[in-house]
C-alpha cells in the first residue's frame, strides 16, 4: 500500500471540515477524489502533505506513519503535492522555480532534472528565463506540475489542475497527467471537472460534505446514477 | 568643499543606516514581522566588541568578529524563544512582543554595564586629506562605506544564487508552498535572524566609532531610524534599504548643516511622511497584489 489515511478528521476552528475519512492509494494508482467546492478534498490532500494535521486517525506513507511528520519531511520521503491555485513562486523566474523543487536534492545534478522536465514542459524550456508571475494560466499549472516532479515524487497529489483553464489545455493537462502514470508516478487527483477525471482514474471516491459517500473503480463511478446526476449533468 | 564633506558624512552616517535597515527588511521580508529589538542588537554588538577590545585587549577586527558571533546567536534565541511560538498569532501580539524583547536587552544592559556611557575606542582612526586639506574624510567614513557595500552585494548575491537564498525569497512570497518544497521554513527564519543580527553587530561597531559614548541606549535611535529608512525604500527590498540609508543619512546631514541641528530629526520624518503620501509602498517597494 503506498498510501493509507484512516478516520482523518479536520477542523478549521469550530468547522468540521473533514469528517472521518478513509481512504488508500496502491503503487501504479490514478485514484481520483471528486465532489462539489467546499467537500472537504483540499482539505484532505493538505492533511497528507502535512499543512492541516487531523485530530485522531492515521496516514501511512509506504509503511511509515505521517500524521505528525513535518510538510517539509514529509516531501523528503517522495509525496509531492501540487496545491490549490498552484502557488508558484510568481517573483521567482521559471528556472528558479524548478530549482525549488528540487529543494530536497542538496546533492543533485539539476540541470538533468530540469531538462526531464523540460521534456515534458516544452514550454517551460523556452520561458526558463521568465518571471513566473507573467506565465499564462496553463503555463503556471505546468509550471506547478513541473515544479513537483523536481524532487521526482513516489506520489503526486495534484490538487485542481484544470481549473480555470480553456477546455483544449484541460485536455493537455489530463494528457500529461496520463503520461506522467505511465512513466510510474502514482497519482492522486482532486478534481471538480469529475468527468475527466473519472475517465482517467483507476479507482475514485467522492466526497460530500466532509465525507466520502462513494467509492468504486473510475468506470462504475461514471456509470453510476448518482453520480450521473450530482457530477456529470446526466 | 564644504556641501562636499557635508555629502561624504551623510553618506557614511547613511551607510550606518543601511546596514541595519537590511536586516530589519530581511526579517520583514521573510518572517512578517518588524522586529523592533534590533536596535538593541546594535548596542549588544556595541558592549561586546567594546569589551573584547577595552578588556581583553584584542584587536579590533577580531572583536567585532567576537561582536557578531555573539549577536548571531542572540538573533537566533530571540527569534526561537519569543517570536516563533507566536507564528501564528496576530500580529499586534508579535509586535509587542518585539518592544518587550528591546527594552529586555535594554534594561539588562543597564543592569549589566551601568548607564554611565563607555569610552568606546574607534575600530580605524584617522583621516583622509584631499584638496591641500580642505576636504578630510576619516577613514572610518570610508570604511563605513565600504562595508556597506560589500554587504549590499553579497546579500544580494546570497539571495539571487544560492540555494538558501532562493529558499528564503521562497519564504518571504509563500511559506506554504515552500513547506511543499521540502523547505524548512523555521530553519529559514532562524537563518534570516542570524543574518540581521550579525549585520547588527557590525552597524553597532561602526556606529560607536563615530560617536564613541556607548550606552543602553545606545541602539534606539539609529534603529528606529534605520526602520526608516527601510520603509522608505520599500520594505521587504534590499536594494530598498540600502537606499533609504543612503538618503536618509543625507537629508540628515543636509538639514543639519543647513537647516538645523534641533530640526535634522523632524525634517528626516517629515520627508518619510511626503514619500510614502506619494509612494506609499516606498521608493522601490512592490505594491503586494491579493491573491483571489
Amino acid at each position: 500500500m503506498m498510501l493509507k489515511a484512516e478516520d482523518l478528521n479536520v477542523y478549521y476552528g469550530p468547522i468540521h471540515a473533514v469528517k472521518g475519512v478513509s481512504f488508500e492509494v496502491r503503487e501504479g494508482e490514478i485514484v481520483t477524489l471528486i465532489g462539489s467546492n467546499g467537500a472537504g478534498k483540499s482539505t484532505t490532500l493538505k492533511t497528507l502533505s502535512g499543512l492541516m494535521r487531523s485530530r485522531g486517525g492515521r496516514i501511512e506513507f509506504m509503511d511509515k506513519s505521517i500524521a505528525s511528520t513535518a510538510p517539509h519531511k514529509i516531501v523528503e520521503l517522495g509525496l509531492a503535492h501540487v496545491p490549490e491555485g498552484r502557488r508558484i513562486f510568481t517573483r521567482m523566474t521559471v528556472e528558479e522555480n524548478l530549482d525549488m523543487g528540487a529543494f530536497i536534492k542538496k546533492n543533485a545534478d539539476l540541470e538533468q532534472d530540469k531538462e526531464r522536465v523540460f521534456e515534458q514542459f516544452p514550454r517551460l524550456k523556452e520561458r526558463r528565463k521568465q518571471i513566473a508571475g507573467t506565465l499564462s494560466g496553463g503555463e503556471q499549472q505546468m509550471l506547478a506540475m513541473g515544479r513537483a516532479l523536481m524532487s521526482q515524487p513516489k506520489l503526486l497529489m495534484l490538487d485542481e489542475p484544470s481549473m480555470g483553464l480553456a477546455p483544449i489545455l484541460v485536455e493537455q493537462v489530463f494528457d500529461i497527467i496520463t503520461a506522467l502514470h505511465k512513466a510510474g508516478t502514482t497519482i492522486l487527483l482532486v478534481e471538480q471537472n469529475a468527468e475527466m477525471a473519472l475517465s482517467i482514474a483507476d479507482r475514485a471516491y467522492v466526497m460530500e460534505t466532509g465525507r466520502i459517500t462513494l467509492s468504486g473503480t473510475g468506470e462504475e463511478l461514471a456509470a453510476s446514477e448518482e453520480v450521473q446526476k450530482a457530477y456529470l449533468g446526466g | 568643499m564644504k556641501f562636499l564633506a557635508y555629502l561624504v558624512s551623510g553618506i557614511s552616517l547613511g551607510s550606518i543606516y543601511a546596514i541595519i535597515a537590511l536586516g530589519y527588511t530581511m526579517v520583514y521580508g521573510i518572517a512578517k514581522m518588524l522586529n523592533f529589538a534590533h536596535g538593541d542588537v546594535i548596542m549588544v554588538g556595541g558592549y561586546v566588541s567594546f569589551l573584547a577590545a577595552s578588556n581583553l585587549g584584542l584587536p579590533p577586527l577580531v572583536s567585532v568578529l567576537i561582536a557578531m558571533c555573539v549577536c548571531t546567536l542572540l538573533g537566533i534565541v530571540i527569534e526561537a524563544l519569543a517570536y516563533r511560538p507566536l507564528r501564528s498569532a496576530p500580529k499586534l501580539a508579535v509586535l509587542i512582543t518585539a518592544i518587550g524583547v528591546s527594552y529586555l536587552l535594554q534594561n539588562t544592559a543597564l543592569l549589566t554595564f551601568g548607564a554611565n556611557p563607555k569610552a568606546y575606542t574607534p575600530v580605524v582612526s584617522g583621516t583622509l586629506q584631499l584638496f591641500d586639506g580642505q576636504l578630510s574624510i576619516s577613514y572610518i567614513s570610508l570604511l563605513t562605506v565600504a562595508c556597506c557595500i560589500v554587504i549590499m552585494i553579497a546579500l544580494t548575491l546570497f539571495t539571487a544564487k544560492t540555494r538558501m537564498g532562493k529558499a528564503m525569497r521562497a519564504c518571504s512570497e509563500d511559506k506554504g508552498a515552500a513547506q511543499l518544497m521540502g523547505i524548512n521554513v523555521n530553519r529559514t527564519i532562524s537563518l534570516t535572524f542570524a543574518i540581521g543580527s550579525a549585520l547588527a553587530a557590525v552597524a553597532g561597531a561602526l556606529l560607536c566609532s563615530f560617536s564613541p559614548t556607548l550606552m543602553p541606549t545606545t541602539g534606539s535611535m539609529p534603529g528606529i531610524k534605520a526602520f526608516t529608512a527601510a520603509v522608505f525604500g520599500g520594505i521587504g527590498s534590499i536594494p530598498g534599504a540600502f537606499l533609504g540609508g543612503i538618503l536618509l543619512g543625507v537629508i540628515e546631514a543636509l538639514a543639519k548643516a543647513y537647516i538645523s541641528t534641533q530640526l535634522s530629526n523632524s525634517i528626516v520624518f517629515a520627508v518619510l511622511i511626503i514619500i510614502l503620501l506619494v509612494r506609499p509602498a516606498g521608493l522601490l517597494g512592490k505594491h503586494t497584489q491579493e491573491k483571489v
